[in-house]
């Protein structure tokens, strides 16, 4: 037992409070940035007691020996970065933010929110703007701002980007991997196809409808409003359909608010400016509608951590606790709220067999069971497990030509795993996983809700 | 309320694991909450059962010596630091001399050998010790010897009470294990074998502070020929190797392929090669750890991991849910029985601050001293009060208040968060939570499938 009595608070501090720092102890409390006062991680980092768990569970450190681990990258270096003059270590940047650590340590030490705002101190304070690194990554990042521009070209996108010569000079000038293929974007976005169907006013119609089969009262306070997120706007339209058509068959309305990237590509690579500004639209716009009984849910497992989890640690907005409060992946939400169980009991579907691999980011809000468990007791389907590895491409990361290797070698367990499968159909809640196990293995690859939707509507 | 099994197990270490596979076993459908990845990744992957008996384990830790001859008093082998404690060679006939208060006098023998049998079945052939009651001696990486019940096939090869003459090898720059060390403690302690200790450069070079998984992968994928080269640079480091029966290794011998690299190091040594438990990051014990999970898996039991149990909802002294916090939301996980095995002070099971000592998912009554002072002793191994803080069950290990009556009628406890053994000085901890996570997990199940 400390004497020191230290809470472990890891929220930003109100710098306007009066009463003295958050620690509410007579120690001094000390910020990660100097005097700006933002973030008191003190406490995170005494909590660390050394046992190395979380470096044993980091996939970046199993494949590269350079990589000192989250040990070194959160606590150790926070420590260190507590001398003047000293600089954050640019390995930082190899970092792959799986956020596997955080699941790993038995003492509640911050890892990821370490990691986090030592990138963004780094990529602020100590990388060129100019470089080509510096300007690959802030396009990495930014992605949704590419596929607003691919999306009215559809057609032309796809072949440009994936044409040979370009993809030369964009290996060679920018340091994006010629190695993978880029994912087609829809010839019909999501937000498109909600338009054209009627929008809002078309989903509460269908809910109500589905409410009488059902037997639900009509007024039911079933409202839910979506997250959909870049790719499966851009790219994956059949699961954000997937997702509102099973949602409406619960009885549920549906709102599709406006919204920017969730900011996990951007906290990847340390843009934290980047991602604030998205966070403040998303919060802004879902705040709103969470204060009117809506829930936030999302089909990516991604957008719904950066809402639920990073959004808070990281940024000080208004009404963001609300949001993160309130935000659910979507099966998840319906396994809560519904008897999913029940449902899927009486369903059935066609013979498959599916290799299912759990996205990092779906283990650190503990999702990663939920579709197994739930598939298996489905008619007609054979779901197994590919293995607990990550499957190595973590976003944007695995696009970057100098990472691609560790990448591929991370994902090597997974891909082995699926091949050993008997399924010849992956399934995955995140997309950029979804387009490695497709990248690794040529196999079709399909998000629960679109099983979901095929057994149940 | 829409998530609903008939059992739920809050807790994934030992006790959580055995409880969940014990419940699976009456027909009931079961999950199993935890909050991180398993403690087992802290732990040696060793399961004792009853080393000793400290003979100043009275509740109230006043009572050093106790009515006992002098005659009874043992230090433990190559130990001395532990305090007083009467060594145990046979848990089974010891049992009745622990305090009345003891898990094993509430749930009795018969929990053990279940608990004990629950857990030969879920690790199938990897682990070694059913044939005898009676303890094995294992080498740890400190040069002291461990009573244990069970034991890893590697580790079996080194048992301290075989008389073969032995090398330990340690690798340089990893400082948790100093086989010249090591070696000298257990002569010191008088072992029945020749003992020394070499300390080698590991063949492959890691950066410092490598990762213990990364010595296992380069042995496991012989990685720049590391397993021939490690047996040349024993040979080198000891010219007489001929003379010893046996040599030990931190237990990095490869993961996945580990018979092999033993196999491969024994060929080239000419002696048996077995592995010696370490310190966290442990390698035995997360195999252990995928061991137990395997088996729960293959069981039918449903696992959710990551987030906190944090309270519960009951009506008429029945716990109806478990509620889970989902950062900042809680989801409750219902279920007709409960099993709360989340672990003691350490695992956080338990819970202090300077006025008192609390159980923190149901509240359950925790007794205590009032006076802080009061919970520890002076020595740093003393039989401190803490070691014993705990809930206390009733004979259906059931929770109890201070009146002696079941807090909740169907909520049932196993392992570290149980009060009245001190398992670090007894070295019980492992087998606590086996017997009384069976016993549990049993009874939930039973009463869930009634």
């Amino acid at each position: 037992m400390s004497d020191a009595e230290n809470p472990p608070t890891t929220e930003p501090i109100d710098p306007s409070a009066t009463d003295g720092p958050a620690t509410g102890s007579d120690l001094e409390p000390v910020s990660v940035f100097g005097d700006d006062g933002t973030m008191d991680l003190r406490p995170g980092a005494d909590n660390c007691y050394k046992c190395s768990v979380c470096d044993t569970t980091c996939p970046v450190a199993e494949v590269d020996d350079d990589f000192p681990g989250p040990k070194f990258q959160g606590p150790e270096q926070w420590r260190l970065k507590r001398k003047e003059g000293s600089e954050i270590d640019d390995s930082i940047m190899s970092c792959s933010n799986c956020m596997r650590c955080d699941d790993a340590c038995p003492s509640s030490v911050p890892l990821s929110q370490m990691h986090n705002t030592a990138r963004g101190e780094y990529v602020d304070e100590q990388m060129d703007k100019l470089s080509v690194e510096y300007v690959r990554n802030r396009i990495l990042a930014n992605y949704r701002t590419s596929a607003w521009f691919a999306s009215k070209v559809p057609r032309l996108a796809n072949f440009a980007m994936n044409f040979g010569p370009t993809r030369w000079v964009m290996e060679k000038a920018m340091g994006i991997t010629s190695e993978r293929d880029f994912p087609a974007f829809a010839t019909q976005t999501f937000r498109e196809w909600w338009r054209n169907r009627g929008g809002a006013d078309a989903s509460r119609r269908n809910a109500r409808e589905a409410r009488e089969r059902r037997g639900d009262p009509v007024d039911a306070d079933k409202k839910v409003a979506y997250f959909h997120g870049c790719y499966s706007n851009y790219n994956t339209p059949e699961v954000a359909k997937a997702l509102v058509r099973v949602f409406e068959s619960f009885g549920y309305e549906i709102v599709a608010p406006e919204q920017r990237c969730s900011g996990t590509p951007m906290f990847a690579n340390g843009m934290l400016a980047d991602a604030e500004r998205a966070a403040e639209v998303n919060v802004a716009s879902f705040a709103d509608l969470v204060e009117e009984g809506y829930d936030a849910v999302a089909s990516c497992t991604s957008c719904s951590m950066a809402l639920r989890q990073e959004y808070p640690e990281l940024f000080d907005i208004e009404g963001i606790e609300d949001v993160a409060e309130n935000t659910f992946e979507a099966l998840e939400y319906l396994r809560i709220k519904e008897d999913l169980e029940g449902a899927i009991a009486d369903a059935s579907v066609e013979e498959q067999a599916f290799a299912y691999h759990a996205p990092c980011h779906a283990r650190n809000q503990g999702l990663d069971r939920q579709a197994l468990e739930l598939f298996r007791e489905l008619d007609g389907v054979a779901m197994e497990d590919v293995g607990d590895s990550c499957s190595g491409i973590s976003g944007t990361y695995g696009w970057k030509e100098e990472k691609y290797e560790t990448s591929m070698k991370i994902g090597e367990d997974m891909f082995e795993h699926m091949h050993d499968a008997a399924g010849d159909v992956g399934m995955t809640e995140c997309p950029t996983c979804a387009m490695q196990m497709e990248h690794g293995t040529g196999y079709e690859i399909k998000h629960p809700l679109q099983l979901l939707e095929e057994a149940l509507c | 309320m829409a998530i609903r099994e008939d059992v739920l197990v809050v807790g994934g270490g030992i006790a959580g694991a055995t409880a969940a596979l014990a419940a699976a076993e009456s027909g009931a459908t079961v999950r199993l909450l935890s909050h991180k990845k398993s403690t087992l990744r802290q732990a040696s992957g060793l399961i004792d059962v009853l080393g000793a008996i400290p003979r100043d384990g009275s509740s109230d830790g006043a009572d050093p010596a106790g009515d006992r001859s002098p005659g009874d008093r043992t230090e433990p082998a190559g130990g001395g630091s532990t305090g007083e404690s009467e060594l145990v060679a046979d848990p089974f006939e010891a049992i009745g001399r622990l305090p009345e208060a003891h898990p094993y006098r509430v749930v009795g023998g018969g929990a053990i050998r279940d608990g004990l049998e629950l857990f030969d079945d879920a690790v199938g052939g990897a682990y070694e010790g059913a044939h005898t009651d009676r303890n094995a001696l294992v080498i740890t990486h400190g040069g002291t010897v461990k009573p244990t019940a069970r034991y890893p096939e590697s580790v079996a090869p080194g048992l301290a009470s075989a008389e073969r003459d032995t090398l330990l090898v340690g690798f340089a720059g990893l400082t948790d294990f100093d086989a010249p060390a090591a070696a000298a403690h257990l002569d010191a302690a008088g072992v029945p074998f020749a003992v020394d200790g070499a300390t080698v450069e590991f063949p492959v070079r890691f950066r410092d502070d490598a990762l213990t998984t990364r010595f296992a992968k380069a042995l496991d994928t012989d990685e720049s020929n590391a397993r021939r080269r490690l047996a040349d640079a024993v040979r080198d480091a000891d010219a007489d190797l001929d003379g010893y029966d046996r040599v030990g290794f931190p237990a990095m011998l490869g993961d996945d392929e580990g018979e092999a690299v033993r196999t491969d190091l024994e060929d080239r040594l000419g002696a048996s090669v077995f592995q010696i438990p370490t310190g966290p990051p442990s390698l035995l014990g997360t195999q252990l750890e995928d061991l137990l999970f395997d088996a729960l898996d293959a069981a039918g039991v449903r696992l959710a991991s990551g987030n906190p149990a944090v309270g519960y909802e009951a009506s008429d002294g029945r716990i109806d849910s478990v509620l889970v916090d989902r950062r900042g939301r809680e989801v409750p996980y219902a279920a007709e029985e409960f099993v709360l095995a989340t672990g003691g002070l350490v695992g956080k099971g338990i819970d202090s601050d300077r006025e008192s000592v609390t159980e923190p998912v149901f509240g359950c009554h925790v007794p205590h001293p009032e006076d802080r002072y009061d919970w520890s002793e002076p020595e740093a191994f003393g039989g401190h009060a803490f070691a014993r803080f705990g809930v206390v069950p009733d004979d259906d290990l059931r929770p109890a208040g201070e009146s002696g009556e079941p807090e909740f009628e169907n909520l049932r406890a196993a392992g570290g968060v149980l009060g009245g053994a001190d398992t670090a000085r007894e070295k019980s901890a492992a087998g606590v939570s086996l017997a009384t996570g069976a016993y549990a997990g049993r009874r939930a199940g039973e009463e869930a499938t009634r």
